[in-house]
């Protein structure tokens, strides 16, 4: 293992290197397109054996991988924003097809009007689309989460796409020491795809057919009943993960930081960092940190709030027309059937990259202490 | 597999001028070959879960992407070191000359190892015949009926094999399912050229043209010989025309019959012959010459 100064992009490169894909599909988006840079100095100066198709469109970028994992190949993409709402046709068809891939989106913003900088609307946008998404904090859990994503999208239990979440900017252009884990270390880890269904003229398969009413809904039945059993998977990945390379996060699934306080905030990716220094500057809050945001682990969630006294949400992102931000309902969801549940409120900041201070966080604790299912909006600066 | 790698029972209209089309493909490309189809008329008619007619590995994503996936799976087999299986990506005229043209673009572009064939049958014939960039002068459509007051389609058809030609790629044909042979001599050429290929096939569509469904073949074959429809190669930027009637037929043959031309007065049906004339005259001066 080697610990290195990198820009988050550059990590996120270095692990993507690591996991040996073959075909990467690229089109240029800030604040993502470092990732593709860096890749394509690795592919240009033989570091890395790989075929990167340079497409005229994040269309096309995601449709080439699609190909390309159906073919048996292991792929990559990188996007954000605009670019992953331009892909959202194609999502659909890549998790209904069930094929194995792995994206990396730096969050950032949706037009109009348009803004380049961090928030979560783009991957929230895509909550039902059937990837797993995964939110991480920092740049080493981005290292590390790109060499899980890959050994969840491609166990046959799964056969699955998945979304690595993190924050533009404040990850994808940070500079942080990361462990590179060793290339012999992530081989052992990560062996060679064996995608089963790959399409193969001596096993000829039909992908992507059409399908009558009934097919139909029994197929999107059959993906909706399996995508809750990933779960358990993706925890199993990260613990064997952890036990390997010796870092772990929370439990895979959500991360709990001094939980046993009257108070919980619960928020996903960067802003936890802030959480947690606030955290620490007090006795009455506690962290939850989502990590795994689809499938939403709604158990998991409500035993880590159990017995609150109140739960405070912490988004970047709105529901639009649900008067909340969008990881509020899903909270709201997992108290549902609790007996004395917490009082829940839900603080929106972070938009088009505006700044949420620790300060911003306690004024928000200290107003919404006694309210319940109150929507509150931090103050705009940035 | 026994008989054709295209087999019979799938869902297509009787007469259906682009199943002929992909039944010859696959002859002609025979079984070591993956298939990357755009939406339309060909992906729903024939692949009706948990049937298909395709002998071959076949995947359709979306209907504008056929281009881009074939791109990737022609970058998969490379790096996989199975070059040998070659890649053949479909897409109807909408799927290729408008909703799909940029993927299209890109892929001939980049210089994959893909052979893309246009199966054209001039319209949006799975939604309900709607215009394409594809559509005829004058045809009219379910997006362009034949009113009062504007007669069809206003705009000519957009010259894709020459959009593609422009792409400075190795081999561009046209085609027609009347000439099969022709067709398929042009398929198992392109395959085997290394780089990016397009073929555009003429494919008459029964209910969308509004013709009997014994005439497919007739009205493919009419379209060559009025030169509606001119058949011919670029070979690395050549062109060569590949058949040329002693005397062109009058368009009115062609026109003739077809439900989409019935309200065509006889003064659209001389501009349409003086439009074709001099299109004709224009692409026959060339033949021969080096165009790209």
């Amino acid at each position: 293992m080697v610990k290195k100064i990198l820009e988050g992009s550059h990590a996120v490169a270095e692990a993507v290197k690591l996991c040996r894909p073959h075909v990467l599909g690229m089109y240029p988006i800030t604040p993502s397109t470092h990732i593709p840079e860096r890749l394509a100095e690795f592919v240009n100066n033989g570091e890395l054996n790989a075929s990167l198709i340079r497409v005229e469109a994040e269309f096309s970028a995601i449709s080439s991988i699609v190909g390309a994992a159906a073919t048996g190949s292991r792929v990559f993409t990188a996007t954000s924003s605009q670019g992953l709402a331009l892909m959202h046709e194609v999502l659909y068809a890549a998790s209904g097809m069930r094929l194995p891939m792995v994206m990396v989106v730096a969050n950032r913003a949706l037009s109009a009007p348009i803004n380049i900088w961090n928030d979560w609307q783009d991957a929230i946008s895509e909550r039902e689309n059937g990837w797993i998404q995964l939110f991480v904090e920092n740049v080493q859990e981005a290292v590390d989460t790109v060499i899980q994503a890959y050994r969840i999208t491609e166990d046959e239990r799964v056969y699955n796409p998945v979304m690595v979440n993190m924050d533009g900017f404040y990850l994808t252009h940070v500079y942080e020491p990361v462990d590179i884990p060793d290339q012999k270390d992530v081989d052992e880890f990560l062996p060679p795809l064996n995608y089963k269904y790959k399409l193969d003229p001596k096993k000829p398969l039909t992908h992507g057919p059409f399908a009558y009413p009934v097919p139909y809904a029994m197929l999107r039945k059959r993906n909706f009943d399996d995508f809750h059993s990933f779960e358990p998977i993706v925890k199993e990945v990260h613990d064997e993960f952890a036990k390997k390379f010796g870092r772990s996060y929370g439990d895979g699934i959500i991360e709990e930081y001094k939980n046993d306080r009257p108070i919980t905030i619960v928020t996903m990716g960067s802003i936890s960092g802030t959480v947690k220094e606030l955290v620490d500057s007090r006795d009455d809050v506690g962290l939850v940190r989502v990590r795994l945001y689809r499938p939403f682990p709604k158990e998991r969630v409500a035993e880590a709030l159990e017995g609150k006294e109140m739960v405070l949400v912490i988004e970047k992102d709105v529901a639009m027309g649900s008067r909340s931000g969008a990881l509020f309902l899903d909270i709201r969801d997992a108290l549902f059937s609790m007996r004395d549940r917490p009082r829940i409120n839900n603080a929106i900041g972070g938009i088009g990259g505006t700044d949420i201070t620790r300060e911003d966080i306690a004024k928000a604790i200290d107003e919404l202490k006694e309210k319940d299912g109150e929507i509150h909006w931090f103050e705009m600066r940035g | 597999m026994k008989g054709d790698l295209f087999a019979p029972g799938h869902r297509a209209c009787a007469g259906c001028g682009p199943a002929i089309a992909m039944r010859h493909i696959l002859r002609a490309s025979g079984p070591d070959v993956i298939i990357a189809q755009a939406t339309g008329c060909m992906e729903v008619t024939t692949t009706p879960y948990p049937e298909t007619a395709w002998g071959v590995p076949w995947i359709h994503v979306t209907f504008e992407n056929a281009a881009s996936v074939a791109s990737g799976i022609a970058e998969a087999l490379k790096m996989q070191g199975r070059e040998n299986t070659k890649v053949i990506a479909i897409g109807g005229d909408g799927g290729s000359a408008d909703i799909g043209f940029g993927a299209l673009s890109g892929m001939l572009e980049r210089g994959h190892d893909v052979l893309y064939i246009t199966y054209d049958n001039e319209s949006y014939a799975n939604t309900g015949v709607q215009r394409s960039g594809l559509t005829p002068m004058y045809a009219a459509t379910t997006t362009t009926p034949a009113g009062s007051k504007i007669p069809g389609k206003t705009q000519r058809k957009k010259d894709l094999p020459m959009i593609a030609a422009a792409h400075h790629i190795p081999y561009v044909a046209t085609a027609s399912i009347a000439f099969i042979e022709d067709f398929e001599a042009k398929i198992r050429k392109a395959l085997s050229i290394k780089g990016p290929k397009y073929i555009q096939v003429l494919a008459p569509c029964v209910p969308g043209w509004g013709i009997p469904e014994n005439k497919t073949i007739y009205y493919a074959r009419k379209a060559v010989e009025t030169g509606m429809w001119v058949l011919y190669e670029i070979e690395n930027g050549k062109l060569k025309i590949n058949y040329r009637p002693q005397k062109l037929a009058p368009v009115k043959e062609y026109l003739e019959g077809q439900r989409r031309f019935k309200h065509l007065t006889p003064e659209l049906i001389e501009k349409i012959q003086d439009f074709v004339k001099a299109e004709y005259e224009k692409l026959v001066s060339k033949d021969g010459m080096q165009l790209f």
